[in-house]
């Protein structure tokens, strides 16, 4: 047999070749450099596992000088951003369902006055532990803050309180996730996240798999309309999210014991919202895509963000403001937050407006592009 | 009823069109074409790659919107009409275009129901056995052999009974058996009133049209039948026999008169529009080995002819 050498010049041509085809390709060119950047900015400044800044609403009772400023450090630890004051523990409740504050301080009558007779008054903090990760730094400060702030007033025959166990008895309140186990708010939160990933990527694929097949030609010569072929499109894909649903939920139950507080049957309904807006956003990279690789691509690029900056993988109150611009604008975001409310706090439809409007205003937003780029498609 | 109202008026043209222009960009693809085809024509539309058939087809069943021009495809307005058009048209296009991951007689189904056939399943049936693929119709699309996809494309656009058949180059990469079937076919169609046009490389398949119209870089060249376009050509073409013919077609090529000199075989064929300069050319070469015999100009000899003048025009 002859040999058949290593041929330096077959290699190059062949290296030539692909960066030809590289250059031509220019949207995959743009991921290729895009998605590192983005990763890199999202990772590298967005992405903060120690959230400061939390809202909190605070509930007193009391006026007195211990109060102030035991409120007055909480405030500086940079921890805590009073966002409310209210004036009862119903008002509180209702911040802390609908997600508006993380923390409720609550300090009864009497503080300062009992606090000086050495009677250990109790300081309430009810904080929503959905999230455990969220909350967790704030409350593993706050002990050695309200000590130390407590220290600089207690003086002269005060400084006896100091020791231990201390002037306060802090009671901590987890609410909605008492034990703190993260697999509670990371299950329900990921039925949002395989539902974007899964419902934007095979639709993604929808036209330009036509355009790429030659089949989009004979589909646009019979009479049917663009909304008709859209619609045909998305709805067998709305039929697998709900299956998808359907799993993740049993196994939030059987498997997690995740405790599903709410009514499923809400949920299911707004689910309908969400994978629309998700099935949207694929049917409008598809037609945007000039084959199937950039569409997938795009999809990518939709999905990262939603991933990181939706408060799925790290809190959403740890970013920066435009980082959480931006999460308010992604449909996952806002699923999570109904999941996670319906779920875990019992949410109902009341509740969960605020967070349902912005997902329906997605939607339509990205249907009304994917019709109209769709007819565009040959002209 | 808009249907009936069609029928009793039974215009003489199906397609009627007037100026049709289509530019991408700077490019001009079709350029001011006009077009009149009769009920129950064939109607052979030829030129060569890019020309810009497809695109004209493409206008006429409404997929593009002509940049200027007017007209009438069965009787409706191709510009404002466009939806009536896709009900009663059946285009069949250049590359296979069905879907390859359904069996045949789901592809045939999928095309009834967006065109609302009545009866979809007797007329699936039907269509099958009259393309004698019953046997296959378990078989996915993408498992056919060119010959078969090609008919499965006939069927599909044959489904809703279109009025028009807009054919583009259907029987490319089909074997010469599979395309007689075919011409049969299409024959038996029009026959039957439906109307045909159908684009083509084939100059067999040219001569089995009613009439046929020629464009090259978007412009219509000629059109007839293919005697009248044969005769309106005027061209005058020899025919040398002999062997080793080359050497002779690198002298006579560019002679004053021969404006193309093509070889088959054994034989060149030598044609020009000016028959005598043409004569005085050939003069010093006849005689010898050679024997030379002047022929009827064939179709090809005309449109290559056609092609050569229309590149000095537009070139």
């Amino acid at each position: 047999m002859k040999r058949h050498p290593f041929s330096p010049r077959r290699f190059w041509a062949m290296v030539v070749k692909e960066f030809i085809q590289m250059r031509r390709d220019r949207v995959t060119f743009g991921m290729m450099i895009g998605i590192p950047l983005l990763q890199l900015i999202l990772f590298g400044f967005a992405i903060n596992s120690d959230p400061k800044h939390l809202p909190t609403a605070v509930l007193s009772a009391d006026q007195g000088i211990f109060s102030r400023s035991l409120l007055f450090a909480l405030k500086n630890s940079d921890y805590f951003r009073f966002v409310s004051e209210v004036n009862s523990e119903a008002e509180a409740q209702k911040l802390l369902d609908g997600g508006e504050v993380q923390f409720v301080v609550n300090i009864p009558e009497n503080f300062s006055r009992k606090l000086m007779r050495g009677e250990r008054p109790t300081v309430l903090l009810e904080a929503d532990a959905t999230d455990p990760v969220a909350t967790g730094n704030a409350i593993s400060a706050i002990t050695t803050l309200i000590s130390s702030a407590m220290d600089r007033d207690l003086k002269g025959n005060l400084q006896r309180l100091k020791a231990t166990p201390g002037p306060v008895d802090l009671r901590l309140h987890r609410k909605y996730n008492p034990e703190g186990i993260t697999r509670f708010n990371i299950v329900p939160g990921l039925m949002g996240v395989v539902l974007t990933m899964t419902m934007v990527m095979i639709t993604a694929l929808a036209v330009t798999r036509e355009r790429e097949r030659g089949t989009m030609e004979n589909l646009l010569a019979t009479p049917a309309r663009p909304f008709e072929v859209m619609l045909g499109k998305i709805v067998p894909y709305i039929l697998v999210g709900y299956i998808q649903i359907t799993l993740i939920l049993l196994a939030a139950k059987l498997l997690f014991q995740v405790p599903i507080v709410g009514n499923p049957v809400l949920l299911y309904a707004v689910a309908l919202v969400f994978i629309t807006a998700n099935l949207s956003v694929g049917i409008t990279f598809s037609t945007l895509g000039q084959n199937q690789l950039q569409a997938v691509q795009m999809a990518f690029f939709f999905f990262l963000p939603s991933l990181l900056l939706s408060g799925f993988m790290f809190p959403f109150r740890g970013m920066p403001d435009w980082a959480q611009a931006i999460g308010s604008v992604l449909p996952l975001t806002h699923f999570l937050r109904i999941v996670r409310g319906i779920l875990l706090k019992g949410n109902g439809l009341i509740d969960i407006l605020p967070h349902l409007w912005p997902l329906a205003a997605f939607m339509a937003v990205a249907l009304t592009i994917g019709v109209k780029r769709y007819r565009q498609t040959l002209d | 009823m808009r249907f009936a109202a069609v029928e009793s008026t039974d215009p003489e043209f199906i397609i009627d069109v007037e100026g049709v222009t289509k530019r991408f960009g700077d490019r001009t693809v079709v350029n001011q074409i006009s077009m009149q085809v009769r009920r129950g024509e064939i109607y052979g539309f030829l030129g060569p790659n890019g020309s810009g058939k497809t695109t004209f087809i493409r206008m006429l069943c409404g997929l593009l919107t002509p940049d200027a021009g007017q007209g009438r495809v069965l009787n409706y307005n191709i510009l404002t009409e466009s939806a009536e058009i896709k009900k009663h048209v059946g285009y069949m296009t250049q590359r296979f275009s069905y879907y390859e991951d359904l069996s045949i007689a789901e592809n045939l189904d999928f095309v009834a129901r967006m065109y609302g056939v009545p009866n979809r399943r007797e007329a699936v049936d039907k269509s099958l056995e009259r393309l004698g693929l019953t046997e296959r119709r378990r078989q996915l699309a993408g498992q056919l052999s060119g010959g078969w996809k090609q008919r499965l494309a006939l069927a599909a656009c044959l489904i809703h009974e279109p009025k028009l058949l807009l054919l583009d180059e259907p029987t490319a990469g089909v074997d010469p058996k599979a395309r007689r079937d075919f011409w049969e076919e299409i024959h038996s169609l029009a026959a039957r009133g439906l109307t045909v046009l159908i684009t083509t490389h084939y100059m067999d398949e040219a001569e089995r049209c009613h009439r046929l119209a020629y464009i090259a870089y978007g412009s219509l060249l000629t059109h007839g039948a293919v005697a009248d376009v044969v005769r309106a050509a005027g061209l005058t073409t020899w025919a040398v026999t002999g062997d080793n013919l080359y050497p002779l077609a690198e002298k006579l090529r560019g002679l004053p008169g021969i404006d193309e000199v093509v070889a088959f075989g054994n034989t060149l064929h030598i044609s020009g529009r000016n028959a005598a300069q043409l004569q005085a050319s050939i003069t010093p070469f006849m005689g010898g080995a050679y024997r030379w015999e002047p022929i009827a100009s064939g179709l090809e000899d005309v449109f290559i002819s056609l092609m050569e003048t229309a590149k000095d025009n537009f070139a």
